[in-house]
């Protein structure tokens, strides 16, 4: 009978085909941390293994956008950016839509590519999606750092760069395009079980959703052209997001709280439902996908 | 009762064909037919494609009404033919999906190893990979550092442990997988077929540390395998599965004894007159035959064949057969001339001898032909066998190689 003791102190768990919508077990994920961290480190260091120039690439993408963006929207389109200089105004936002536009892409792949691995051992799903979203944090980091070093340059050579203390809402920012970019992913990424015409949706919806995000313009430039239906800016919690990042760093654009804290709430409430759908559907997607 | 797992009323229902899923496409159409009071039209197009079977058979149950417990330090075996419900049921006891009705309780860690290095990645170092396979498998950072130099070891990868696993052998890889696995320290082991990869070598270093997980450190493991001899000599206690149901619970050489039985009624090993309808103008079967019905390594297995002649023409017949592997390689062909008796019958049997066969099943293909050699009757997989073994001297438990596998000669000189 002594086993029977060492028995009775092991966690009793129980598997079965009922579960509470809500019953989202945050203990065994926490559990799981170093898997999480281990996920990230393999994202970053395979993704270049092998390349010539490496992490370089992660310069090389906003750079020639920017290089491009500049050209065509600001030489040839002559598109206002309300008197920034036009290389950094396109910078900032590109930097800041790739980290929100990585985050859903991503996240929103999660069923389908790993549906080997998920066939093979159980681990707390959410784990893959949220060290996507932190492996993309790195990206970002890096990429960030590029803008930091043109920013310098502008900054000393006297161009039109006025930062102010509304920068160091920079953490807010991430945080709300982090849960903004799991929620749409982990949203998307239940929905692909059953339909995989979402995949190819998305990848140009986000396309397109750039466009209507104030990466190329300021959003004073929407003013004139939705008028009284300026609210219509409150239903792309992006927009906010990035002209408060312009704001803070180049000090120009418009500050509009209410539109952050909007924006906030959004990303909290997308984030909740994509737990949700992500939670509900993880137990069977094996049987869908 | 203490117990390490327990299975109440369990059942797994998975949905056939395309009624459910598909794309949206096909969801907003059948949502359009809906609300215009229309049937379903995908469900139009299965029942036309399939009017045989009822209107239930869109589903099917891969798992029903299983009932069982395991007492802690059991090393139970499941076995079944393919398609049982093995995998399905150590499926739903992982969590990898979930059960429809019925629930899995569990005491403690539980850990499976369906699949050897699961989540290794190429790009990665053995060392990384070693990190990630074993925290994929529920281990935390801390428990791989202090077992890393073990897995190491007992990987025999030392040497290579900061290459990128790309640069290793399927071997290698397998045997690396395994390392990590076996340092596990759950209270409760899922294992699958695992130990059919891999060389000779490695097998019976996998075997050896199995016996030792279950043996000596009292944990619960459940063992799928259809390598008998590995569960006759790892498990415990048995549990045999047919058609997703429970068959029989029992010690581990029961279970065995009674699944080698199984198998052996669901082959072809005799053909009585009524199964031989034929309608060939020149002779008909009278019986086809196996013998024994389920012959052993060291047994020689006898075809039999009696038939019975029509037209008076004929003398006599060729009569010849074709052994073939399951792998439908012909292992070898077989024939001779027969006269006809007294009967216009001809009684003949074909002796393989023992020791020659591997295990396995195998089928015969037959051919009759006149004496002038005018093919007159071929019937392919008419009859159908299977050779086993129960017990081996050596230490080695996996199949050993080959087509055929004779009682070869050895001695020092």
């Amino acid at each position: 009978m002594s086993n029977f003791a060492g028995i009775m102190n092991q966690e009793l768990k129980t598997y079965n085909s009922k579960r509470a919508l809500f019953d989202i077990n945050f203990k065994e994920f926490w559990s799981y941390r170093d898997l999480l961290l281990l996920f990230v480190k393999r994202d970053f260091v395979s993704i270049y293994k092998q390349t010539i120039l490496g992490p370089l690439w992660f310069f090389i993408q906003p750079l020639m956008t920017t290089i491009m963006f500049t050209i065509v929207f600001g030489s040839i389109a002559n598109i206002k950016v309300d008197g920034s200089p036009r290389f950094l105004f396109y910078l900032a936002g590109i930097t800041m839509w790739n980290y929100f536009s990585e985050c859903v892409l991503k996240t929103s792949k999660t069923f389908i590519e790993n549906a080997d691995l998920f066939g093979k051992v159980y681990f707390p799903r959410l784990v893959m999606p949220s060290s996507i979203v932190i492996s993309n944090l790195l990206r970002f980091g890096v990429q960030f750092s590029l803008f930091i070093i043109f920013y310098s340059y502008y900054f000393f050579t006297g161009g039109n760069v006025d930062p102010n203390l509304y920068a160091f809402l920079l953490p807010v920012l991430i945080l709300t395009m982090a849960f903004l970019g799991l929620g749409l992913g982990l949203i998307v990424s239940s929905l692909t079980t059953k339909y995989r015409d979402l995949q190819f949706l998305m990848g140009f919806i986000i396309q397109l959703a750039m466009y209507g995000s104030a990466i190329i313009y300021p959003i004073s430039s929407l003013k004139d052209i939705l008028g009284e239906h300026f609210w219509l800016t409150y239903l792309n919690p992006v927009i906010y997001i990035i002209e408060t990042f312009k704001y803070g760093f180049l000090g120009t654009g418009t500050l509009d709280l209410t539109g952050l804290a909007i924006s906030f709430g959004f990303s909290i409430i997308i984030l909740f439902l994509g737990v949700l759908t992500f939670n509900k559907v993880e137990r069977a997607f094996m049987d869908t996908v | 009762m203490s117990w390490q797992i327990k299975i109440e009323d369990l059942s797994k229902m998975y949905r056939l064909g395309e009624v459910g899923t598909g794309s949206l496409v096909q969801d907003l159409n059948r949502f359009y037919h809906k609300i215009r009071g229309k049937e379903d039209p995908y469900a139009q197009i299965a029942a036309v494609n399939d009017r045989t079977k009822s209107a239930n058979s869109d589903f099917v149950w891969a798992l029903r009404d299983i009932n069982f417990e395991v007492a802690p330090g059991d090393v139970l075996g499941i076995v079944g033919r393919n398609g049982a419900g093995k995998s399905t049921l150590l499926k739903v006891l992982s969590r990898i999906t979930s059960p429809t009705t019925g629930s899995v309780k569990t005491r403690g860690r539980i850990a499976s190893l369906l699949e050897v290095g699961t989540g290794m990645h190429p790009e990665m170092t053995a060392r990384e990979n070693i990190y990630l396979n074993g925290a994929i498998l529920g281990m935390t950072k801390k428990e791989i550092q202090f077992k890393f130099d073990e897995i190491v070891d007992f990987s025999g990868c030392a040497m290579y442990i900061d290459t990128p696993l790309k640069r290793y052998s399927s071997g290698m890889r397998v045997r690396l997988g395994f390392a990590v696995a076996a340092f596990l320290e759950p209270e409760i082991l899922v294992v699958d077929e695992v130990l059919a990869v891999g060389d000779a070598d490695f097998q019976n270093k996998a075997i050896g540390k199995m016996k030792d997980i279950s043996k000596n450190s009292g944990r619960t493991v459940l063992f799928v395998s259809h390598n008998m001899i590995a569960v006759k000599s790892l498990c415990t206690t048995g549990l045999l599965i047919e058609n997703g149901t429970i068959k029989a619970q029992d010690t581990a050489d029961n279970i065995v004894d009674l699944y080698l039985e199984k198998a052996a009624q669901e082959l072809i090993t005799e053909l009585v007159p009524d199964e031989l309808t034929y309608t060939i103008p020149e002779f008909d079967f009278v019986e086809m035959k196996i013998l024994p019905a389920k012959p052993m390594l060291n047994d020689s297995v006898t075809v039999k064949f009696v038939l019975q002649v029509n037209e008076d023409d004929f003398e006599g017949l060729q009569i010849a057969f074709d052994l073939v592997s399951s792998k439908e390689v012909i292992i070898f062909g077989t024939g001779a001339e027969f006269r006809k008796n007294i009967e216009n019958r001809i009684e003949v049997e074909c002796k393989i001898p023992s020791d020659f066969l591997n295990t396995g099943s195998y089928y015969i293909d037959v051919h009759i032909s006149t004496m002038s050699m005018r093919r007159i009757y071929s019937g392919e997989q008419m009859l159908s066998f299977e050779v086993f073994e129960d017990k081996r001297d050596n230490a080695f438990m996996g199949k050993i190689k080959g087509l055929i596998r004779p009682n070869v000669t050895w001695k020092e000189i």
